[in-house]
């Protein structure tokens, strides 16, 4: 019982304990500049600090916003259960349409989930933003060539659809609970959102 | 990213207009979001951290070159561990090709760098749970040697 919550604990402050090893890495290799280990890793995480800096805030506002005034029935009725294999047209042009890395997809997909997006279609749009990114796929063509580019579109289509299908079968019942019994919500109720049409 | 940013601009600029207090309920609710990945975001930085100072073009391509089994596989290792934005990827990938690298071994480090992260799965887990994020992960990494061994035939 005792190791059980010891270990609770340290998953706890893993994560601020690998920060600090960075700060003092890259603090070590400031007193010793031969120490040049600590200098890349300082250098690589500030990037990645910086790179999600500029992402994050865009995509939590954007989920913020979509949380509060997007109508549950039409993201039920797109992107549901009910809605069946026409989702996903619909998933993929969400997908190409976006930017940024696939944690930058992580609250999208939550948000989608809260509205009614089917487990299944969740986990095909996370596949579909991975692969299918339109400023991506730019990049990928002027540095590998249009053939590359084609013949792995053409080829991950059925692949990450497979995937979310099987992610869906494996997980059965998933929900984002996480998000969803925490009190996170402050809206009382999403059907008091009025419909944006009106 | 511009695009979405100035995209989401408008947006909040629209939502403001219309309904202050709603505006404001969204932006408390993306904020509580964050903060709630925070730990597992910064546990993802210092990943980062390490793991790309140990990479570099040179290392890669003595990982990457010759034929068979074990370049391939290591272009699927080093694609889900690593997280490296497409702005980097793609100009090392082109790189690494003019150095002799095959194509299902690009084919490989691509796609797995896309579709998995190893480094990411922290967060992932927060955001969906241990078994859906393993689970999407696993298959994934299985689709990319797919996709791979499918592009080096088909591209040769």
């Amino acid at each position: 019982m005792k190791t059980r919550r010891f270990g609770t604990r340290l998953k706890k402050i893993f994560p601020w304990v690998a920060g600090a090893s960075v700060l003092f890495l890259w603090g070590a290799s400031q007193l010793w500049p031969q120490f040049t280990f600590g200098e890349r890793v300082g250098r690589s995480s500030l990037g990645m600090l910086l790179e999600m800096a500029g992402i994050l805030p865009v995509m939590f506002i954007l989920v913020g916003l979509f949380e509060v005034w997007v109508p549950r029935a039409s993201i039920e009725r797109y992107l549901g259960r009910e809605a069946g294999w026409k989702a996903v047209p619909w998933l993929i042009l969400l997908a190409t349409l976006q930017a940024g890395p696939l944690y930058g997809a992580f609250p999208v997909a939550i948000g989608l989930a809260r509205k009614g997006c089917s487990p299944r279609n969740v986990f095909i749009y996370l596949g579909a933003f991975s692969t299918l990114k339109i400023p991506l796929l730019t990049f990928e063509v002027g540095f590998l060539g249009w053939q590359f580019s084609l013949a792995r579109v053409l080829i991950s289509l059925p692949a990450f659809i497979l995937v979310g299908v099987l992610v869906d079968r494996f997980v059965p019942g998933w929900t984002p609970s996480e998000f969803q019994t925490s009190g996170a919500n402050p809206v009382p109720s999403p059907k008091g959102a009025p419909d944006l049409k009106r | 990213m511009t695009a979405l940013a100035v995209f989401t601009g408008a947006a909040l600029l629209a939502s403001l207009i219309a309904d202050r207090r709603r505006t404001w309920a969204g932006i408390v609710f993306g904020a509580r979001m964050l903060v709630k990945i925070l730990p597992a975001l910064i546990l993802m930085v210092a990943a980062v951290g390490f793991i790309l100072s140990a990479l570099n073009p040179r290392f890669l391509e003595s990982l990457f070159g010759g034929a068979g089994l074990i370049p391939f596989l290591a272009g699927l290792t080093v694609g889900a561990v690593a997280l490296i934005p497409g702005f980097i990827a793609f100009p090392l990938a082109g790189l690494l090709r003019a150095h002799g690298v095959s194509t299902a071994v690009l084919a490989a480090f691509v796609t797995s760098l896309l579709m998995v992260g190893v480094v990411t799965l922290p967060l992932e887990i927060r955001f969906f749970g241990r078994k859906a994020a393993i689970w999407r992960n696993v298959l994934s990494l299985a689709a990319a040697a797919v996709v791979a061994l499918m592009m080096g035939l088909v591209l040769r």
